[in-house]
């Protein structure tokens, strides 16, 4: 399968920056994909995302969106409409009073025809279950509902990809489960590739593949069942384990023999019963 | 506390008033302003109070809500009216008290004085109370859409108004939160003179104008990621659509204003 996003080997310092934030980091994103980057602050993450849709560009190396180099100028319209983003903040990405007024700007800033507009602002609101809110003012919803709106005024570009940096920072619990689990939806059923940055290692357990950043560089790259059980390289990059893979590990220690790959809590609650019951 | 601030005062509804085109609503409010200038009797003010009455109970905007609405320009319509009762000259005086004079003139001027400012300001607040702020920047934008050619920035302009319009009440609630973290350092924002008041509200505005500062950069980014580049080749979702609702409005307001040039030639 081609791969919709190529990063080659690409470096960037930021002005006045004493070393560079990205140093080599060479990755190709398949389409469909759910892929999580981890790493502490500063390791280099939200540096990398913002070289997915051409905010940043690359000092040296290169990035191919669907085969268009983001260096070129020409293609800057269209690789951001394939490549989506969507910030910490959702306060800050909304741009209109009501809602669905919010989720048309983008269709509205790319020249699509009006009906075409409402067919799509309806379709994104309802991918992402905001649909009854349309009327609502934002600044009465709460914070997860919001960022979900922000999602939807992204998904109103028909992007290929969507790249979500720490989208779940600012918003309590019952936010966040509901933001992870409209991206899910959008990968699993819309097939739309999503890049997840978290500091919450059990959203990044839902991925196909997880990444691990540190000082500018990728130091790891697999599955989450692969990396996850790394535990002890892991906390040296000041990160932490799920806790279901914290979980298994203690019982490991303890004597029993669990699969370390079940890092979702379904799949590790099945390799426990399955223990319990052999 | 700073939350109960409402702008624009809008209420939704789905009355005829309502549902007309916000460019309709804009321009016979502006036409209402100038026929209210061109009012000199009796018969002309009743003419007005009449068909505002009637747009009211066409909107089912409650008069309460108007009166609440008012409450505030109190003090000007009083001062209005004081101004013109004792200081207008006349023969006619209706009685006099040492150097205080009123004429019938002058208490005629003043009572026309006030209903003029009250029509005036009840016809603009049935504008904002029936039209959404974001229709009546819709609206601005179509009408004032000419001057492009003379490249001034309507767009850009409108774009300005409806981002500000939706941060309002997010900087309120900053606000509130400022305030709060700066009372539990212990400012005092109550108490003093008032320059050593006014000297407490910069721990305030400093932190709101950092931190607005900064939204604004990650709301340019933000629209930038969705493919914002000015106005130019920009669609819209919501078109604006005249109907013969808006003929109708049109031509009653016109009835209006040949009723008020009658009126005034005949000096009822």
């Amino acid at each position: 399968m081609d791969p919709v996003i190529r990063i080659e080997n690409i470096t960037y310092t930021y002005p006045d920056a004493p070393g560079p934030a990205l140093d080599g980091v060479t990755l190709r994103l398949q389409r469909g994909s759910f892929t999580a980057v981890l790493g502490s602050n500063g390791s280099g993450k939200s540096t990398l995302a913002k070289h997915l849709n051409a905010i940043l560009l690359p000092a040296s190396g290169q990035v191919l969106v669907d085969g268009m180099d983001t260096a070129d100028g020409e293609n800057l319209i269209s690789i951001r409409r394939r490549v989506g983003m969507v910030f910490q903040n959702p306060d800050n990405q909304i741009v209109a009073n009501v809602v669905e007024d919010d989720v048309a700007f983008a269709p509205e800033n790319l020249g699509v025809e009006p009906d075409q507009i409402r067919r799509r602002v309806d379709g994104a609101l309802k991918q992402v279950g905001m649909y009854e809110f349309r009327m609502h003012a934002p600044h009465l919803l709460s914070g997860g509902q919001k960022q979900r709106v922000a999602i939807a005024g992204v998904l109103a570009m028909e992007p290929e990809v969507l790249v979500l940096d720490e989208p779940t920072a600012m918003l309590d619990p019952r936010g966040r489960r509901e933001v992870i689990a409209a991206v899910e939806a959008l990968c699993r059923d819309r097939g739309i590739t999503v890049v997840l940055i978290t500091h919450h290692m059990d959203e990044a357990a839902r991925a196909d593949r997880v990444i691990v950043m540190d000082r500018g560089r990728i130091v790891m790259d697999g599955a989450p069942g692969q990396v996850f059980p790394q535990a002890e390289a892991l906390r040296a990059l000041r990160l932490t384990v799920p806790e279901t893979t914290e979980l298994i590990l203690r019982l490991n220690a303890a004597g029993m023999a669990l699969p370390t790959d079940a890092v979702t809590p379904e799949a590790c609650a099945a390799a426990i019963k399955e223990a319990l019951c052999r | 506390m700073l939350k109960d601030i409402t702008l624009g005062q809008y209420f939704p509804g789905d009355t005829p008033v309502h549902n007309l085109d916000p460019r309709t609503k804009l321009l016979l409010t502006v036409a209402y302003i100038v026929a209210l200038f061109m009012v000199g009797s009796w018969g002309g003010y009743a003419l007005v109070f009449a068909a505002l009455a009637g747009v009211m109970a066409l909107s089912h905007i409650r008069p309460r809500a108007l009166l609440k609405g008012l409450k505030p320009l109190v003090f000007i319509i009083v001062f209005t009216a004081v101004l013109n009762l004792f200081f207008t000259s006349g023969e006619d005086v209706l009685f006099s008290w040492r150097f205080i004079k009123v004429t019938y003139t002058g208490l005629e001027r003043a009572i026309f004085m006030v209903l003029r400012v009250l029509l005036l300001v009840s016809g603009t607040f049935l504008l904002t109370y029936t039209t959404s702020p974001l229709a009546i920047t819709d609206a601005l934008e179509k009408l004032l859409s000419p001057l492009k050619k003379l490249h001034v920035p309507v767009y850009e302009l409108s774009l300005m108004m409806c981002i500000a319009l939706r941060f309002i009440p997010t900087l309120i609630e900053e606000t509130d939160r400022i305030i709060s973290a700066q009372k539990a350092r212990g400012a005092d924002l109550e108490t003093g003179t008032l320059p050593e008041r006014a000297k407490a509200l910069l721990p305030l505005l400093i932190p709101l104008f950092i931190s607005s500062f900064r939204r604004a950069d990650e709301l340019a980014l933000a629209m930038e990621c969705r493919c914002y580049n000015g106005g130019q080749g920009r669609t819209r979702m919501k078109q604006l659509h005249m109907s013969g609702r808006d003929a109708v409005a049109f031509a009653l307001g016109g009835l209006l204003v040949a009723g008020i040039l009658i009126l005034r030639k005949l000096g009822i």
